[in-house]
């Protein structure tokens, strides 16, 4: 299979065909061009970048390993922590927030050569579809500016898709790697709860938040994602062994697999986007894979659980902004209308919204009734989808209910901007990986998402599923943000 | 799931929170948090008799370690980020209620 722009950047950069600082110094003049209409990025990450590409060359120069993703540009979503450069969360109580240590995901791109060229865009505290809920204002979709990139990793699918940079990373609670990178036309994977750390990723919902990769294609995301999993001491729900290996694997097909096609994940959605699912599921047939039609009813509670489960972590999570140890503080006379005045002035109306939604649903009297419910409710998904995954080896859906909506469109309204997350959610309650792989476009050139999702630890099946999809996939059309050079992977040296 | 969502209701979590609200976003929260819980009361009506509850996506057991003294964060480093620090520590505002 052909590999994918990071890794094509990477073996130049190992082979002395390119610079790591020429790689990075172009990226960077592309973003400079481009992101002040995208805002992809909060914080650009220009002297440090240059300087890391320049240690990558010296390690080149000397004849030492550089790492497998040497001089590679990657897109960091600003939840993650990054020693003395500031991560927002893009909200105003974390605004001037520099966290004296690296997440543990930063480390690793770093050991692997690669270079972080920026802080991206998101929800506040990750919580949103769209990205409008950032403090610093919306992203936009590379393929139509007047819509949303998706949320909440929406800067990290955006400069991905704009090729502003080759990799991202980004955080994934309950679809928030995954829609994005179906809006934004890219590959997004939400691995296995526990294969990556989370050390150092500030917290959102702690039983449902993953991080994982977004990038071009399905070989160059399994390639960031064999980079960044595996076993951290400093993260107590890291799984105790190895992850599965992913790039090596990516390119062995679906002859023999058992594919089922899941009701629940696509017949609720947009015409173009059911037809997407039908035809995905027909090129999975033509190489060998054996498709089965199936239905999971339990699938369709899993909007309304994580609606519950998600908020009722998140105001125990966020209950750490009090203007005591870091942060915005509001002055008060005394403590606690310090606490509620520094609140109230540094989160966002989301947010607001899913702190109270989440005490609400832990208060006494109505615990046992939404909370405890919606854990029992968990219980029932993961048992579906176990009974499935005795029938297949793995599910197919689609990603998102619809293409990219107009920026504004449901900002007045959560419940319907919560349903742009339907066939998200049930992966992170059941902890399972899953991949979406751009298939094809609607009748305005919006790209289509198609889901793959397995059982825990299938990692190496969702990139072979998602590798088969990719290559059968309808060419979508070029973003109208971005560099199209940088997307060819032809430029000169500057 | 029982009545809906009121705007005393509303006001109750919202001190819970920590959140301080004007009357206008408790108005607008109000109405905006009972809709959703009439969405989410969908899960409230299963029968789940039985059914034993998930806190978590793995089997999570405590982790032990070796009880080795590691590096920690500097005092400084970590008070540098605090909105306001004396001698070594945080400094708040009066945390009691009394009068001084």
């Amino acid at each position: 299979m052909t590999p994918g722009p990071a890794s094509l950047l990477a073996a130049q950069v190992r082979a002395g065909e390119r610079s790591a600082q020429e790689v990075v110094q172009r990226h960077l003049d592309a973003l400079a061009r481009i992101d002040p209409e995208l805002h992809a990025f909060v914080t650009v990450l220009e002297d440090q970048a240059l300087a890391a590409a320049a240690a990558v060359d010296t390690v080149v120069a000397a004849g030492r390993d550089p790492g497998p993703l040497a001089g590679v540009p990657v897109a960091v979503k600003d939840n993650m922590c990054t020693r003395g450069v500031r991560t927002t969360c893009s909200s105003r109580i974390l605004e001037h927030w520099h966290p004296p240590y690296d997440a543990t995901v930063v480390e690793r791109l770093a050991a692997a050569g690669a270079v972080v060229i920026g802080k991206t865009n998101l929800d506040e505290f990750a919580m949103g579809s769209s990205t409008e809920n950032s403090a610093f204002g919306p992203t936009r979709n590379p393929h139509d500016p007047s819509r949303v990139p998706g949320g909440s990793s929406g800067g990290s699918a955006a400069a991905v898709a704009a090729g502003l940079a080759p990799l991202g990373l980004g955080s994934d609670t309950g679809g928030s790697i995954r829609q994005p990178a179906a809006l934004c036309g890219v590959v997004g994977m939400k691995p296995t709860y526990g294969t990556v750390s989370r050390y150092g990723l500030v917290a959102f919902a702690s039983s449902l938040d993953q991080i994982g990769p977004f990038a071009r294609t399905v070989s160059d995301a399994a390639l960031l994602f064999d980079v960044i999993g595996g076993h951290d001491p400093m993260d107590s729900t890291s799984l105790d062994r190895p992850p599965p290996r992913t790039a090596s694997v990516t390119g062995d097909g679906v002859d023999g697999c058992r594919v089922g096609v899941v009701r629940e994940l696509y017949e609720d959605a947009e015409p173009a986007v059911r037809a997407a699912v039908s035809a995905a599921a027909e090129s999975l047939a033509r190489v060998g894979a054996v498709i089965e039609e199936c239905s999971i009813p339990e699938v369709r509670h899993a909007l309304p659980a994580y609606y519950l489960l998600a908020p009722a972590e998140a105001s125990s999570n966020l209950a750490r902004y009090d203007g005591v140890r870091y942060g915005l503080r509001v002055d008060a006379p005394d403590v606690e209308s310090m606490n509620a005045a520094t609140r109230a002035a540094g989160f966002g109306a989301e947010v607001k919204r899913r702190v109270m939604l989440g005490t609400y649903a832990l208060s006494a009297g109505y615990y046992d009734a939404y909370y405890g419910q919606a854990q029992k409710v968990r219980t029932l998904i993961i048992d579906a989808f176990k009974r499935a995954y005795e029938q297949v080896d793995a599910l197919l859906g689609a990603t998102t209910p619809t293409t990219a909506f107009a920026i504004g469109d449901r900002v007045q309204d959560p419940w319907a901007m919560y349903l742009s997350d339907v066939f998200s959610v049930p992966s992170n309650l059941s902890g399972d990986p899953a991949v979406s792989v751009p298939f094809g476009s609607d009748d305005a050139g919006l790209p289509i998402g198609v889901q793959v999702l397995a059982p825990a630890l299938g990692e190496p099946m969702v990139v072979r599923v998602g590798a088969v999809l990719e290559a059968a996939a309808p060419t979508l059309g070029q973003p109208r943000l971005a560099d199209r050079a940088l997307l060819a992977g032809s430029w000169e040296p500057s | 799931m029982g009545e809906r969502l009121t705007r005393e209701d509303a006001a109750y979590v919202a001190r819970l929170a920590r959140i301080q609200l004007s009357e206008e976003e408790l108005d607008r929260y109000a109405e905006q948090l009972a809709d959703v819980l009439e969405h989410a009361a969908a899960v409230a009506a299963l029968d789940t008799e039985g059914v034993r509850p998930t806190s978590h996506p793995l089997p999570l057991r405590n982790v032990m370690r070796r009880d080795e003294v590691w590096p920690c964060l500097d005092r400084d480093v970590v008070l540098a980020e605090a909105p306001a620090a004396e001698d070594g520590r945080f400094r708040v505002p009066r945390i009691l209620g009394e009068p001084l």
